[in-house]
This record gives structure tokens, C-alpha cells and sequence, in this order.
């Protein structure tokens, strides 16, 4: 008698197995997208949850590919509770694989212990503060994009050769925001900047007029400013009212279609420094644009879409590689060295962060994001201020 | 300090101030006449700006091109539309609620706030996304050393008290402005008298609730922006304000509001030069607790009501 289930088992494995290579039907592994999908920087997260979309169906259109994948799509609103959530809704959930997650540094940040505790595999596609992978070593977390010491070296160096001698710092008193202000105070330091005044403000604060006076006083010829989008639109906005006349130097965080649209003129000769390149001048670029294009979405990838797009794919090789297993893909993940990618090479360091050498400035020019040394700016025939 | 960025300073908090005021105005009629504390009275006022903005995207899709006759329609459709839900509110929320305890009227207009809010965000195109507002007046400026005069600030603020004072004509000299004192008063005896109870209370939200609006599209053109929340702070500001000038006192609401506005530049210059280590983001902490300090000194309010002089 007790043969008799082992028996009955293989015979309804032998059936399953026969049944499934009839109808030939791939299984279905899920993985999960975590960004901010509605709030002030809405555009980015859904630019980057169009560019993974687009890469699970790329995917999914792959006769070769061994699995079908389906993106779990979760909105963070660029604030750490609802992050939290968000990823404990994912990583609780044994059907989803993986992550593509967070854009916002606050999100990420408080999101990282939950992956931890839960063993699951995030590939960090926006978010810039070294603390998400250097704080801890957990195995589990990965980013694709680099972080902004690198994007601080890049921004003070830049800047302190267009000669500018005389900052003002505003920044919000998240960690993203603080984390821009000590690398950028950290590199202008070291070549030879000066920092005359330093503003933290609340990053859902209305009204600057009162930092922004007390800053004309100190007759800054830069206002160096670290946050987001929706209040960078309003102390640029401000700043033209109190007919302040210094250069607006923000950081990626403020690198979005919706800056530039909150704005109009005034976005003006705005910069910005990012990680990456634009997709004209990515390895991959064009094949992305192209096929972000033909899958005809409401918005554009805006400048994170290509690493959430980067993201997605790596994950879906390692789980072609290794197969659905959590613990497998963080091992597999970790081991990444050199693979080619639409942004360039990824290589992950000890700590799962890409190290990645490229980063862009840009311009605003005539109502758009124009790479600085392909500006009228940096030919000469316009001025920043 | 040179005398032109004192002079920015003071234009800064006179600019907030009087924002501040109309809602503490807002605030104190509603107390005056029902003894109610209403708390949507912030959400309202959002909901009046996007009202505006939502007009201008018509007028926009019509072909109105003239900034003034745009804004014209904006402010009555914004205005007349919150004046009426103000008085649905009234109606419908506050007025059944009468001889129920003050705590239940609060905590309802509370939670009328949250979904007022919520339905913003929710139901406007994205709604959850802060929306550019259009620059509706001339932006011609003139710097005088390092204050930097505006024609569109100085229109702002002098529309802003013009409207603050045509609130008062109408509380002052007009016969539904003595309505409404009487029935601040004594309901009853007004009643007796021959006044339309119900009336003078749905007026009155109406009128709070449509200078809120005014509030609320005064401030998008100000910062050229607004987004669903902008209400919430403002609200506990401008009920701040209402309460430490003394709630029911119309020149205490005024008064509140411009002493709030002061407190938070006064907070936002001084506290990171006396202490560099704090950001000015403390600014509203410091204004908060200077409130609490004069309602420890004053607990009726710097104007402390006379039943005599209520609204």
C-alpha cells in the first residue's frame, strides 16, 4: 500500500509534464515594479515603469525565451511608508521573482531592510544615494544607476571651471537632499568653491521668498539646489520674482520633462547632472527609443526610463540563467561583471552598485534638455548669467 | 541689512499675510455666527483654485485669449462655485448638527476636508501632480536697489486687502451685515426679530467660502503654481491665525494672519543666524510655538471677543 502514492505522484507528473510540452505553454514568473507613480515626480516613475513594461514585452515576443514574464506594477509615491509597503506587498508574495525598484532615494532607502528581511532580489533603477547600497552589505540590492557622489565630483568640477567662485546651497532635509548637499559642499570644497550660505527647507514647503531674500543678500553667482522636481519648479519660480540673477544649478533630481513644463522660459539655462547619457548616445539608445516608440505609451522614459528598462532585462537573464529561484537570482545578480547593457557595461562592486564612469550635463535650452557640450552655451553664443 | 531687502522682507510676509488673513477671516465668520469650527475651510479653498485653473483650461479650449477677461471668469466661476458649496455644506452638514456637540460639526468638516481633498486628486487629470498656473497679470518689475517691486505682487496685495475690506463693508455697513451680527449675537432674539435664520447662516458660508476661493486662486497666481495639499497647511495656518487674534473678531483673524505670516520670515531669516546649525525649515516650528506662547499669555485671543462686538 505505501507504494502505492508514489506511484499515483509520478504518474500526475508524467501526465503534467506531457501536457505542458503539448500545448508547449511557458510558466509565468512575476516580477515586480516599484516607483512613484502618482505625486510630483510621477512622470519619471511612469516613464520607468513604461521602459520595464517595454522590456517584459520585448521579452515575452522572444520565441527563445523560456519563461513569460509579467510585470507587477506598485507605486511608491516617492514617499518611504508607502515604499515600505510596497515592497513588503511584493516580497511577501512568493510568486514575484524580483524587483525593479525606486527612483525616489527616500523610497529606497527605507525599502531596503524589507527586501533584506524578505530575501528578495531589487535592481535599483533611479535612485542616487550611496546609502542604499553602501550603508549595509545586503546581498539583495543592486543598482544600475550610479550614485551622486559621482554626479557631485562631475557638478562641482564643472562648474568651479566655468569660473564661478560663489554658491548658495538650498536643499531639501530628506536624506537625498542632505546627501547632495555634503558631497556637492564636499568636492566644491576641494576645488575651491565657496559656499556662503546653506538652506534646508521641507520638501513639500510652498513658500521660499524669505530663504531666497535672506540669499540675495549674500549675492551668490550660482544657487546650487538639492531635491526634486515640484520644489525646484517653485524656488526657480521664485527666485525670477525676487529678481535674483544667479545661474540655477540643480542635480538629476530636477532632470524631468515636467520641470521644464512647470516652468516654461524661465527654465531657461537651468543645469542638471545625471548619470548616463541621453539615448542618442547610448550604446543601445536608439534601439530603446525605437522600440519604446512602436509600443505607442501616454508618456516618454524621461531620463531614468533606460536603467529601469536596463534593470528589467538583467533581471529576466539571470532568472533565463537560473530559473525562478529568489536565492539563485541574488547570486547570480551579484556575479554580473561586464555585461553589456543599452546604458553601457554593468559591472556590480561588492556592495551590488554599478560602477558606472559616465556622467552627462545638461542645459536647458529652448524648452528642452540639451547636453552641454552640445549647447549654444558651451559654443559661446549664449551665456549662463 | 540694507533698507531694500528689509523692505523685500516685508513684502514677502505682507504677501503671505494677507493670504493668511482671508482664511482666518473665512474661519472666524463661521465661529461668529454658529459657534462651528469648520475645518474643510483649507480644502475649500483648493478646491476654489483648481475650480479656477480648470476654467481656464475652458476658456483656453474656447479661444479666450485676454488675461484679464480670463481671469475675470476665472475669479466668478471659482468664487460662485465654492460661495454655493459653501452653502451646501452649511445646509446639509453644519446646520442639522446644531444642537449636536461642537465636537461632532468639527470632526464631520474634518473628514469633509479629506475627501474634498481626496476627490481632487483623484478626480482632476492628474490630479495628484502639482498643475502650473497660468500668469494671469503683467509681470513688469522694477528694482529699487535690491527690493524688487512687482507689478503682479503689488496687484496681488491690494486685491487681497480690497477683498478683506469689502468683507468688512458687508459684515459693517450693510443690512445683511447686520443680520448677520444679530444672529452672532443671539440667534433667537434675532429670529424674533424677523430675521431669516437659515439664511444669514448659509450667506455667511457662502461668503467665507467664496473669499476662500479668491484665497486660493490669489495664491496660484503668487507662486505661479498649486497642487492638491495646499489647503491643509493653509487651513491650520489661517485657523492659527483666526484663534490667536481671538476667534469670532474679524480684525483679530486680520490681525493673526499678518502677525503669522511675520513669525515664519521673522523665523525663517533669524533662526539660522542665530543658530547655523538649524535649517529654516524649522520656520514653521518656530512659528507654531510662538503661537502657543501668546495663547498661554492670551488664551482669548490677542482681540479678546465681546459678545457685543462678535463678527
Amino acid at each position: 500500500m505505501h507504494n502505492c502514492v508514489p506511484r499515483v505522484f509520478w504518474a500526475a507528473a508524467l501526465a503534467a509534464a506531457l501536457a505542458l510540452d503539448a500545448g508547449a505553454a511557458k510558466q509565468t514568473v512575476k516580477i515586480a515594479y516599484i516607483g512613484p507613480l502618482t505625486g510630483g515626480v510621477s512622470a519619471n516613475g511612469i516613464g520607468g515603469r513604461n521602459s520595464a513594461d517595454l522590456a517584459v514585452r520585448l521579452r515575452n515576443a522572444d520565441p527563445k525565451a523560456r519563461y513569460r514574464y509579467e510585470l507587477v506594477s506598485l507605486d511608491d509615491e516617492c514617499k518611504p511608508n508607502i515604499a515600505v509597503q510596497a515592497a513588503t506587498k511584493a516580497a511577501s508574495d512568493n510568486s514575484v521573482v524580483a524587483g525593479v525598484t525606486h527612483y525616489c532615494s527616500v523610497a529606497a532607502i527605507a525599502a531596503v531592510d524589507t527586501y533584506h528581511k524578505f530575501g528578495f532580489p531589487a535592481v535599483v533603477w533611479g535612485a542616487v544615494l550611496p546609502d542604499i547600497t553602501y550603508r549595509n552589505n545586503y546581498a539583495e540590492v543592486h543598482r544600475v544607476n550610479g550614485t551622486m557622489i559621482n554626479q557631485n565630483d562631475v557638478a562641482a568640477k564643472f562648474m568651479t571651471g566655468l569660473k564661478y567662485k560663489r554658491w548658495v546651497i538650498i536643499h531639501d532635509t530628506t536624506d537625498y537632499g542632505k546627501g547632495h548637499d555634503k558631497y556637492f559642499t564636499e568636492y566644491l570644497t576641494k576645488y575651491g568653491g565657496q559656499v556662503l550660505g546653506r538652506f534646508g527647507v521641507t520638501a513639500d514647503q510652498q513658500d521660499f521668498t524669505a530663504e531666497l531674500t535672506k540669499a540675495k543678500e549674500l549675492k551668490p553667482e550660482v544657487i546650487y539646489f538639492g531635491g526634486l522636481t515640484p520644489i525646484g519648479v517653485r524656488i526657480r519660480s521664485q527666485m525670477e520674482r525676487l529678481g535674483i540673477d544667479a545661474v540655477f544649478e540643480g542635480t538629476s533630481g530636477i532632470k524631468s520633462d515636467s520641470y521644464i513644463d512647470g516652468l516654461g522660459k524661465l527654465a531657461e539655462g537651468s543645469l542638471s547632472f545625471i548619470e548616463g547619457a541621453p539615448w542618442e548616445k547610448l550604446p543601445g539608445g536608439l534601439y530603446f527609443i525605437g522600440k519604446y516608440a512602436q509600443q505607442k505609451y501616454d508618456q516618454g522614459p524621461e531620463a531614468y526610463g533606460p536603467f529601469a528598462f536596463t534593470a528589467a532585462g538583467l533581471i529576466m537573464d539571470v532568472i533565463e540563467q537560473v530559473g525562478p529561484n529568489r536565492r539563485k537570482v541574488i547570486e547570480e545578480l551579484r556575479k554580473t561583471r561586464d555585461r553589456d547593457s543599452i546604458v553601457g557595461k554593468i559591472s556590480f562592486d561588492d556592495h551590488g552598485q554599478n560602477v558606472v564612469p559616465l556622467i552627462t550635463k545638461y542645459v536647458v535650452q529652448d524648452g528642452k534638455w540639451v547636453v552641454w557640450e552640445d549647447s549654444e552655451y558651451a559654443s559661446g553664443r549664449r551665456k549662463l548669467k | 541689512m540694507d533698507v531694500g531687502l528689509f523692505g523685500q522682507y516685508v513684502a514677502n510676509g505682507l504677501m503671505l499675510g494677507v493670504i493668511y488673513a482671508m482664511v482666518a477671516v473665512g474661519f472666524t465668520l463661521f465661529f461668529g455666527v454658529l459657534d462651528v469650527i469648520k475645518f474643510s475651510h483649507g480644502d475649500v479653498l483648493t478646491a476654489g483654485a483648481f475650480a479656477g485653473l480648470a476654467t481656464y483650461g475652458g476658456l483656453q479650449a474656447l479661444g479666450f485669449a485676454s488675461p484679464a477677461v480670463q481671469l475675470l471668469i476665472m475669479l466668478l466661476v471659482a468664487v460662485a462655485a465654492m460661495a454655493f458649496l459653501g452653502a451646501l455644506i452649511a445646509k446639509y452638514l453644519v446646520l442639522p448638527l446644531r444642537t449636536a456637540p461642537p465636537l461632532n460639526t468639527l470632526l464631520l468638516t474634518l473628514m469633509l476636508g479629506a475627501a474634498l481633498r481626496e476627490c481632487v486628486r483623484l478626480f482632476y487629470p492628474q490630479g495628484a501632480n502639482p498643475k502650473p498656473f497660468p500668469r494671469l497679470l503683467p509681470q513688469d518689475a522694477v528694482a529699487l536697489g535690491s527690493f524688487m517691486l512687482r507689478l503682479d505682487n503689488a496687484l496681488l496685495l491690494l486685491g487681497g486687502l480690497a477683498a478683506i475690506a469689502a468683507v468688512h463693508f458687508v459684515i459693517t455697513r450693510t443690512k445683511l451685515g447686520l443680520a448677520i451680527r444679530a444672529v452672532a449675537q443671539d440667534a433667537e432674539t434675532a429670529r424674533i426679530m424677523g430675521i431669516d435664520f437659515e439664511r444669514v447662516v448659509l450667506l455667511t458660508f457662502a461668503l467665507g467660502s467664496g473669499l476662500a476661493a479668491l484665497a486660493g486662486i490669489m495664491n496660484g497666481l503668487y507662486y505661479s503654481e498649486i497642487n492638491f495639499s495646499i489647503g491643509l497647511l493653509l487651513g491650520v495656518i489661517g485657523f492659527s491665525a483666526a484663534v490667536v487674534g481671538g476667534l469670532g473678531n474679524i480684525y483679530g483673524a486680520i490681525l493673526g494672519g499678518f502677525l503669522f505670516a511675520g513669525l515664519q520670515t521673522a523665523g525663517a531669516v533669524l533662526l539660522p543666524a542665530l543658530l547655523p546649525q538649524l535649517p529654516s525649515a524649522y520656520k514653521d516650528v518656530f512659528a507654531f510655538a510662538a503661537v502657543i506662547a501668546f495663547m498661554a499669555w492670551r488664551p482669548t485671543g490677542l482681540i479678546a471677543e465681546k459678545t457685543a462686538e462678535r463678527v
